[in-house]
């Protein structure tokens, strides 16, 4: 854990250090980080290394099996699948991101100040996050994504809503360990108002858990933003999406199953590499599980 | 036995869970305030006629204050009136209770498998922590928690219906119609939503037996000369049958969003199938009534385990 007291630069350089012990002791984190550095690099990279347009079609060639002009072949309307897929990765890292922002903006307040202030606003505070989190969450998103209308923007929104009860909970449970530690209670001694106490205390201390959360979280945003684009309520066509290829390879599946295969192998290498590097930060921040590499 | 602690702890639960059902009744309801622009005109359709927003005026009554309109409607709802369909005119509670088992038979489908598949290879894996086996457990359920369930699911059409014949590709017979057509219908759905579930069952046991088999006390039962298999199945798997409990409410809530997606690949007539169109067609009757119903099935299967756990760990209901 970071001690406050400690100067920006002594902590910047702890947090080095913390880091290439991390990727050095858990090699599959440091794949899976590369993994999703190189994703990132292609998404942005996207218009200039993808072969093809996303958009343009090739009636002549339609459901076409790998060639050397399309390495992954056509789709149903003689659209390159590669460039369409490497055009759908920003979308789909945006989309998480995006959700998980929202989700961790959302929660992180109403959890710390629930678990600071305590009390009645605390249960008022708790029965709401028992609320949100008594819907399934991709049934409440399909239903808030119904009234604000489809659309990327719209219903990640609406997957961010429903993330956030469940970062809320954790930092409020975090924000009650920390707000009785000595060093909370010493710093609210020397006249610190509570203003002061969350932002240089308890956040900066309650905060990992969070982070790990969040990380494992972009996998599930992942996930449902490909679903909800799959059901059409998320990115439009002619927009390529994962999960809008996969609606379209399904509905050719009979005639060319080899569709639903990459962008599928997509989501799912993405998805494992979040959970991947989720997982393994928060073995690395957890100080019980260093001895043994357990999980 | 249920003791009298229990007693308590089930009424005081059931007491907190009252405010938790009114409030998501709002939030139902309140997602009609997201709509942008005026909420008649736009749930009227495409090319709305001054009698169907009339219409859709009267059916919430939109030029009364908030606070009525949403009293209103919650007082249809507990009469078990969720208004008729925008789009088809068809009651949405009779549709509702027409899908709602089709939707349950593959939910609890999954379910069964998930811990059918979960329990034993949680079981192996921690028998042998860091062995081989667990490491390659470890990469599978790594694996399993990261699949797009209704990706699976066309895998498994393509395979298994068109390829080998095996299962029907699409559609449903109701449980009540003939129970055995049901089961095959809900084969590949089923196995296609429990490959997550399956996995979480695997990873959550593993790590709680291998807790609790490195406890002091099953040292000191292998001290005693108890035999592993004993001490696994008297002792480690009472001991993680609260993880396991906690596991099941989890998925739960889990399935029921994914099942949604599922029914639409397989072409299942449940709850999923209904509320996808309505949703693309701002269908608000059948949004509402569907979001409202899998919350409440939810909460009421959160509680029927959380009910379980405390019988099992009395711990839970003095708390």
């Amino acid at each position: 854990m970071t001690s406050p007291a400690l100067s920006p630069s002594v902590r910047h350089n702890r947090t080095l250090a913390f880091f290439s012990r991390w990727m050095r002791d858990d090699p599959r984190a440091a794949l899976a980080l590369a993994y999703l550095f190189a994703l990132a690099l292609l998404a942005v990279l996207a218009p200039i290394i993808a072969p093809h347009s996303p958009t343009d079609q090739d009636l002549d060639a339609i459901l076409m099996n790998s060639s050397a002009n399309h390495l992954l072949g056509t789709d149903d309307l003689g659209r390159d699948v590669l460039s369409r897929l490497l055009h759908g990765a920003p979308v789909s890292l945006f989309a998480s991101l995006l959700a998980v922002s929202i989700g961790v903006m959302l929660g992180v307040p109403i959890g710390v100040s629930a678990g600071f202030l305590g009390g009645r606003y605390d249960d008022v505070i708790g029965r709401m996050i028992d609320t949100l989190s008594s819907f399934p969450g991709l049934v409440l998103a399909i239903g808030v994504t119904g009234a604000l209308g489809v659309g990327l923007m719209n219903s990640m929104t609406a997957v961010g809503i429903v993330f956030s009860p469940e970062i809320a909970r954790l930092a409020r449970a975090q924000t009650l360990i920390v707000k009785n530690e000595l060093y909370v209670d010493a710093a609210r001694t020397f006249g610190a108002g509570p203003g002061r106490l969350i932002w240089r205390h308890v956040l900066p201390n309650a905060m990992q858990p969070v982070i790990v959360q969040a990380t494992l979280l972009l996998a599930i945003a992942l996930l449902v933003e490909s679903s909800l684009s799959f059901l059409g309520l998320g990115v439009q066509p002619p927009f390529p999406s994962w999960g809008g290829m996969l609606a379209r390879g399904f509905a050719n599946m009979e005639i060319a199953p080899g569709q639903v295969y990459s962008p599928g192998i997509a989501i799912l290498l993405t998805a494992l590499a979040f959970n991947t590097l989720g997982g393994s930060l928060g073995r690395a921040l957890d100080p019980r599980s260093r001895p043994r590499q357990a999980g | 036995m249920v003791t009298s602690g229990w007693w308590k702890w089930a009424r005081r639960r059931l007491l907190a869970i009252v405010p938790v059902v009114l409030l998501s009744t709002f939030v139902v309801f309140g997602l009609l305030q997201l709509v942008p622009g005026d909420l008649a005109v736009t749930l009227a359709g495409e090319t709305p006629t001054p009698e169907r927003i009339a219409e859709i005026r009267a059916l919430y009554g939109l030029d009364r204050p908030f606070l009525v309109q949403y009293l209103t409607w919650v007082g249809n709802v507990l009469q078990g009136d969720l208004a008729k369909s925008l789009l088809t005119g068809e009651p949405v509670a009779h549709s509702i209770i027409n899908r709602a088992p089709n939707t349950l038979m593959i939910v609890f489908g999954a379910l069964s498998l998930s811990l059918i598949i979960g329990i034993p290879l949680g079981v192996w894996a921690a028998m042998s922590p860091g062995s081989r086996i667990d490491r390659m457990l470890g990469t599978t359920v790594s694996l399993g928690v990261a699949l797009p369930s209704f990706w699976l699911a066309m895998i498994l059409i393509s395979y298994f219906a068109l390829d080998l014949n095996w299962f029907p590709a699409t559609g449903m017979i109701r449980p009540g119609t003939s129970f055995s057509g049901a089961l095959w219908h809900s084969v590949l759905p089923s196995v296609a939503l429990s490959a997550t579930g399956a996995a979480t069952v695997t990873r959550q046991l593993r790590n709680a037996l291998v807790e609790v088999l490195a406890s002091q006390y099953v040292r000191t039962l292998r001290a005693k000369g108890l035999t592993s298999a004993s001490i696994l199945w008297k002792h480690g798997l009472k001991n993680v049958s609260v993880t396991l409990l906690t596991v099941i409410g989890l998925q739960v809530n889990r399935l029921f969003g994914a099942a949604v997606v599922v029914e639409v690949v397989f072409a299942i007539p449940g709850m999923g199938g209904l509320v996808v169109p309505a949703a693309l067609a701002k269908d608000f009757p059948v949004i509402q009534g569907v979001v409202l119903t899998m919350a409440i099935l939810n909460v009421t299967v959160n509680f029927c385990v959380d009910a379980f756990i405390a019988y099992l760990d009395p711990r839970v209901s003095l708390a």
